[in-house]
Formats: structure tokens, C-alpha cells, sequence
């Protein structure tokens, strides 16, 4: 089985899907002949054909809207947008149109769109680079929001997203693109090379939406995480030296409330992790379904720990990403009842 | 409050339009440059875009004062189309005088006419196909009623009861028929211009023949997604037609503040290097034609043309409106554009295809098919007196149910 970085799973995915649906396309800025500003799409205009995979003018509304009329049409457009942070001029595309044209139609005119766009900080972006938007779009009905951690899931949940009937908002931690990400700003980068995740078959397959995986079986406490966050809670819990059971989501809508409740009935603590800020993050509402579901089973109150309620800074982003030491030392109070 | 200028240069001040009347005064069309009917040229639809650049401030016009169709966009049609677009306008306006006392009479919340603008989707309505895909704002119930879709199915939607195709989910008039062209509607203005841009572009990918169209209103065009879909459309060229109703006005605004003190719609389409062509909307003939010839660049591959038609809202913008508080009164009685109605019956009883007696008798006609479709719709039930089964709240979300919908399914009880 070949092994792949992330970027060349994601590519792996659309490669296979080209070849397999002629309805599959491919456009966004710069993805064609140059291949994308993260090579996500190398090489797929030159194997697949101009029309197949082609680049796009700076609209980001414009692009979403074509988009939405190739879906209407009966075609499975998969657009990039080329960070995550540049996604706001299609809002309105993605809100008010893919997500409500199956409703508003009664089943007319769907949207089978997938949005693909590279987010999260780490990589030294600044305000326009590291955005983590998720909870914008988490909070509309008709969409389905998917976030993998490692290039196998990316493949198989990159292929789930295409193929499904309904648009699909497709985040891809970009700092994690080429190696797993635990947090530690001052130890040398690691590459996804020997990683068991890393093994990726070349061919077509499926990880399913709306199923999480348990990335490391515990009996502590349960963490909950997503993208590069499950790797800096693996990290985190070592660090702290505490048997916590981290849920990596894998897909936020519909989120795979069955393992959360299982695991949480079992742990009886939960920590939340992610890299957006705090107020209405995608933790508060996870905060909200554990609580609801698991309240009797709780020794300690449930616990956040996200980014901060300000702009991603650039000079001061190691003071802002929520790195390991600051997971371990929510793993540490939650089991020490020292909460806050 | 700012501090006033500190240097001897001119003070600046700033300009907000303001149309040249408001009620009480007379209306003041001195402004208005009409080409004469028949003046201008009608270039082959191969033509470069460079060499159709004065189009967009003239108007094509094919019907004279007199009832004459005349000039090189004169689209000869035989008197069945003709008869059929009259009876379409008249059937559109009936429906909608219908639908606005039924609103007033409280049977459903809102609704929307096309007094006046009726043409443009009748005729258009006929050159286009239906397999084609059409995405309309508002004010283009006439694609529907001119391809015959029933109006039972309208006022089922008007009235959101229990039989509405689309399930009571939309607010009145934003239909939805897939099978007859037409794209659900948005009420956030402009949305679909990119999307029928991408439709067409689908069918171009795909090597199909059907094209796409696109409608949108003089104030819309100031909306972002007008933009880029004029940029899409270029830059893939797209067979896609995309036409601007200038009505001159959006609500209360007068079209000035959507720009149009400074040029004209059409012209918008010129930076884009699209063939732009501005339309009296209010001649039947002139729309058809017009239409045709840019529906022919579409279908032969040449990429999309922006159209303005050129008309009059003669209604008020919704039911919720009242123009009086904006405008002249009479201004639109004195249009000088006129009435796509009458123009048409003029210049059909000047042809010797049609009579007072015709028309008496289709205005007839259409009063008894919209009483007979309001009987039946009624019959399901008005506003608030049907509605679909409280289940359907949570179909068509996604495909497939989640657990969450499942769950609050379960929590309403139904």
C-alpha cells in the first residue's frame, strides 16, 4: 500500500474520482495547470483534460454560485477555495442557496457540491491564513461539515463528500498537509513517512460521514477533537501522562453522537478541543450534547480549550493556538476536580 | 461633525440621485432618449464584440406609434406565435389582478404583479425552450403562464395549502418547476445570475445543446453576484442569456441609485467584452427578437449577450408596497413606452389577425380559467386553512435524515 502525505491522498481521491464520473469536475483558483497553491490538484488538468480541472477567477461568490448552477445541472462540482479565511464572499452562496435549494425546491434542484478549502493556523498565516471557520457553517441546516486528521480518512472522507447527494464543506488542516502536527512549536517538523494513517490504497474507497474513530482508547477522560487538534491532544495526553480516550469527529454534521456518548458514559470527563475561538466554537455545542446526554455519568464539569476570543494574531500565534501544554493542563484539572 | 476644508480649493459635496419627480408633481420623462422604432441595425450573431459597442446605448424597437413592426429586428412572426404571446400577457395580467385582490381579501400574505413588464417574459418564454434552464427573480410568472404550467399549481404555492409542489416551504410567488425551465427562486436578490452562468456551463461541459438564462432587476445589478457572473460568463463564455429588467424601480428607489444617472445597464456588459444589447421590454416583437438573437449566440456556441430591457414598473413592488409615497401617480399611465398589451393588440388589429372582439373574447377566456383554477385551489384551502403534514418540516433537508432531524422529528411529535 502506498504511502501518502496528506496532499497527495486528497489528490489520490480526486484523481480517482475523475477517472471513475465524468460528472466529477474540478475548479478553483489556480488548481488547473499549476496544480493549486498547496498542490492539492498536480498534475489532474494534464492527466484529466482542461475542462476536468480548471482555474477560476477571484470570486469566491462567483465560483460557488457557477458551482451550484454545474449541481443544479445534475454535475458533482468540487470547488477549492484557496484558505479558508477567503471563504466569506461565497457565504451567501453557501447559506442561502446550496444548503436550502433541495428544501426550498422540495427536491427539485440539489447542490451535490463539494467545498474544499484548507484552514487552520500553525503554519505563521496571520489573520487572512489560520482562520478556522467550522462553527459558520456547522450552524446551517442543510450542510455537512467534514474535517479529517490524517491522509487515510482524508482520501476516504474526500470521496464520501463527492459522492454524496448534498453539499459538503471539505476543511483540510493545512498544517498537517505533510506531517502530523502535536503542537510543540520548537521540535522539528515531523512528515506523515512511517505513520500507520499514512498507508493509503490507491484505489476508490470510502471512509463514511458521520463516523468518528477513537484515536487512542482510554479510560480518564474523553477528548474531543478534530484536524490537527486530535494529534496535539494524542500529544497532550502523553505529555500529561493521563489514559484519556481522544475521539478524532471526522465529521462535525452530522457528528457521530453515539461513540461521543459512549465514550463520555465511560470516562465520566470531557475535555473539547479546537483551534477556533471559544464563544459559539463547535465545543459549545458539543459541550451542549454531552451535558444533555451524559450528565449523570459527569464527575467533573465538561471543559474547552480552544483559541481565544481575538483575531488570529501573527506575531504572538504560539500565545493564541491552544498547543499541548495547555490541553494537558485541562486533562489534569479535570481529573484533579480543579476546574474552574 | 467633521471640520470644513482647510485650504482655498473648492469645497467638495456629495451627490445622492434623486429622480426628476416625486408625488404630487407631474411626471417629468424629458430625461428619456428613445430611439425610433426600427433604427437600429441588427448585427449578424457572429459579429465581434468590438464591433457592437454602440448598442447599449440605444433601444431596439420594432413596433412604431402606429402599430407598425418595423426595421431589421422585426422578427416576422406568423399570427399563431403572436396570438398565442397576446394571450399569455393577457392571461398573466388577469392572474396577477386575481392573486392581488386574493391577498387583499386575506387568503394568502403576499404577492407580487408584472403589470406592465408582462412582454418580456411571454415572449421570452417562447424563443427559449423548456428544456432549457431559466433562473428568475420575481417577476417573470409570465415563463410559467405562457408555457402553459397550470395555475391551479401557482395558487397552490400562493396559497402554501397542502397541495403546493413545493410543500409550503416558500414564501408566495418563489415558485419552482424543474419541468418547465424554471428555477426555484431566491428572494436574496442576484444569486442566481452566477448560478445560471454554472448551469451553462455544465451543459457546455457536458456537449449538450440547451443554454440557460438568467433575470435580474435594474437594482440588483449593483449586487456582487451580478458581477461575477458577467465575469464567469465572459471568461468561460458561457450560452447563457442574461437579461436586466429595468423597471426604474427597486421598491422605492429610483434605477439612479443602481447607477443609472451614469450609463446605462447594458453598458455594464461592455467591460466585460459581452455583446450588450438595451430593448424597449415593453414591444413584444422587439423582445422576441432581441432575445432570439442572443438565445442563437448561446445555442451556436458564441458565449453569452447581457440584454437590458427597458420598461415600467407599473404596479407597486409587492403588496406590502404603496408607490404613491415615492412617485407621480400617473406615472405609469404615461409611460412613454406604453403597454406591452395594448402595443401588441395594436399592431395585431393593423395586421388583420386579430379584433376587438378577439380580445374581449381572451380577456374572457382568461377570467374563466383563472376563476376555474382559483375554484380549485381554493377548494384545498387558502392560506392558513391547508397546509402539508407537520412530517414534511423535516424532509428535503438533506437526502437522507440525520439523527438530529430524526430526534426533533420526534420532539414535535409528528
Amino acid at each position: 500500500m502506498p504511502a501518502m502525505n496528506m496532499i497527495q491522498a486528497l489528490n489520490s481521491a480526486l484523481d480517482v474520482m475523475l477517472e471513475r464520473d465524468p460528472k466529477v469536475l474540478i475548479l478553483g483558483q489556480d488548481v488547473g495547470y499549476f496544480g493549486g497553491v498547496f498542490r492539492v490538484t498536480d498534475g489532474l488538468q494534464k492527466k484529466h483534460g482542461l475542462t476536468r480541472c480548471f482555474d477560476a477567477p477571484i470570486t469566491e461568490g462567483g465560483i460557488v454560485g457557477a458551482a451550484i448552477g454545474m449541481g443544479a445541472y445534475g454535475l458533482r462540482p468540487v470547488v477549492e477555495i484557496q484558505f479558508a479565511d477567503y471563504i466569506y464572499p461565497a457565504y451567501d452562496q453557501i447559506v442561502s442557496e446550496a444548503a436550502k435549494l433541495r428544501y426550498r425546491s422540495a427536491g427539485q434542484f440539489t447542490a451535490p457540491l463539494t467545498i474544499r478549502s484548507p484552514y487552520g493556523g500553525g503554519i505563521f498565516g496571520g489573520q487572512t491564513h489560520s482562520q478556522s471557520p467550522e462553527s459558520l457553517f456547522t450552524h446551517i441546516a442543510g450542510l455537512k461539515v467534514v474535517i479529517p486528521s490524517n491522509p487515510h480518512d482524508a482520501k476516504g472522507l474526500l470521496i464520501a463528500a463527492i459522492e454524496d447527494d448534498d453539499p459538503v464543506i471539505f476543511l483540510e488542516p493545512k498544517r498537517i498537509y505533510n506531517g502530523p502536527f502535536e503542537g510543540w512549536r520548537d521540535r522539528p517538523v515531523s512528515s506523515w513517512a512511517g505513520h500507520p494513517q499514512a498507508e493509503v490504497p490507491a484505489e476508490h474507497y470510502v471512509v463514511p460521514l458521520g463516523q468518528a474513530a477513537i484515536a487512542r482508547a482510554g479510560e480518564a477522560v474523553t477528548v474531543l477533537a478534530y484536524g490537527t487538534m486530535v494529534h496535539v491532544a494524542l500529544a497532550a495526553a502523553a505529555h500529561a501522562g493521563i489514559d484519556a480516550e481522544v475521539i478524532d469527529l471526522r465529521t462535525l454534521v452530522p457528528v457521530d453522537i453515539d461513540t461521543v456518548t459512549a465514550s463520555v458514559r465511560k470516562t465520566g470527563r470531557c475535555v473539547i478541543v479546537h483551534e477556533a475561538p471559544l464563544t459559539s466554537g463547535f465545543g459549545a455545542e458539543l459541550s451542549a450534547l454531552v451535558q444533555e446526554r451524559c450528565f449523570y455519568h459527569l464527575e467533573a464539569p465538561i471543559v474547552r480549550v480552544t483559541g481565544w476570543d481575538t483575531p488570529y494574531p501573527h506575531a504572538l500565534e504560539w500565545d493564541y493556538f491552544p498547543g499541548p501544554e495547555r490541553v494537558a493542563e485541562a486533562l489534569r484539572n479535570v481529573l484533579s476536580g480543579e476546574v474552574a | 461633525m467633521t471640520t470644513p476644508a482647510q485650504t482655498n480649493a473648492p469645497a467638495l459635496s456629495l451627490h445622492v440621485p434623486e429622480p426628476p419627480r416625486r408625488p404630487g408633481e407631474a411626471p417629468d420623462f424629458s430625461g428619456l432618449v428613445l430611439a425610433e422604432a426600427g433604427a437600429v441595425a441588427r448585427p449578424p450573431v457572429h459579429a465581434p464584440a468590438e464591433t457592437l459597442r454602440d448598442l447599449p446605448y440605444t433601444l431596439i424597437r420594432v413596433l412604431d406609434g402606429s402599430g407598425r413592426a418595423v426595421g431589421p429586428w422585426n422578427p416576422g412572426l406568423d399570427a399563431q406565435t403572436l396570438t398565442a404571446g397576446l394571450k399569455a400577457m393577457i392571461l398573466t395580467r388577469t392572474f396577477d389582478e386575481r392573486m392581488y385582490r386574493a391577498q387583499r381579501q386575506g387568503k394568502t400574505s403576499f404577492y407580487m404583479k408584472c403589470t406592465g413588464e408582462e412582454a418580456i417574459a411571454c415572449a421570452q418564454a417562447g424563443v427559449l425552450r423548456r428544456e432549457d434552464m431559466g433562473f428568475p427573480t420575481y417577476r417573470q410568472q409570465g415563463l410559467l403562464i405562457a408555457r402553459g404550467y397550470p395555475l391551479v399549481d401557482m395558487m397552490h404555492q400562493i396559497y402554501s395549502n397542502a397541495a403546493d409542489p413545493i410543500k409550503g416551504r416558500q414564501l408566495p410567488i418563489m415558485y419552482s418547476s424543474r419541468d418547465y425551465g424554471f428555477f426555484t427562486i431566491s428572494g436574496n436578490l442576484g444569486t442566481q445570475y452566477p448560478q445560471a452562468v454554472g448551469w451553462a456551463m455544465a451543459s457546455a461541459y457536458s456537449g449538450d445543446d440547451r443554454i440557460a438564462a438568467a433575470w435580474i432587476g435594474d437594482g440588483a445589478t449593483a449586487e456582487g453576484d451580478f458581477h461575477q457572473a458577467l465575469t464567469f460568463a465572459s471568461v468561460y463564455r458561457a450560452p447563457v442569456v442574461l437579461n436586466i429588467v429595468n423597471n426604474q424601480w427597486a421598491i422605492s428607489s429610483f434605477a439612479g441609485i443602481a447607477g443609472a444617472e451614469n450609463t446605462t445597464f447594458a453598458a455594464k456588459g461592455l467591460a466585460y467584452g459581452l455583446p450588450s444589447l438595451r430593448v424597449d421590454g415593453n414591444d413584444f416583437l422587439a423582445v422576441h427578437a432581441a432575445t432570439a438573437w442572443a438565445a442563437e449566440r448561446a445555442r451556436s456556441n458564441l458565449g453569452a449577450t447581457l440584454i437590458e430591457f427597458f420598461t415600467y414598473r407599473a404596479a407597486q413592488h409587492s403588496t406590502s408596497d404603496d408607490p404613491a409615497r415615492y412617485r407621480p401617480g400617473d406615472e405609469a399611465a404615461l409611460w412613454p413606452l406604453g403597454d406591452p398589451i395594448q402595443r401588441l393588440k395594436a399592431h395585431m388589429i393593423r395586421e388583420g389577425v386579430w379584433s376587438e372582439a378577439d380580445h374581449q373574447s381572451a380577456e374572457h377566456e382568461a377570467q374563466e380559467a383563472v376563476r376555474a383554477a382559483a375554484r380549485e385551489a381554493e377548494a384545498v384551502g387558502t392560506l392558513g386553512q391547508s397546509r402539508v403534514s407537520s412530517r414534511t418540516l423535516f424532509e428535503d433537508v438533506f437526502a437522507q435524515p440525520d439523527w438530529r432531524l430524526r430526534r426533533q422529528r420526534q420532539q414535535l411529535g409528528v
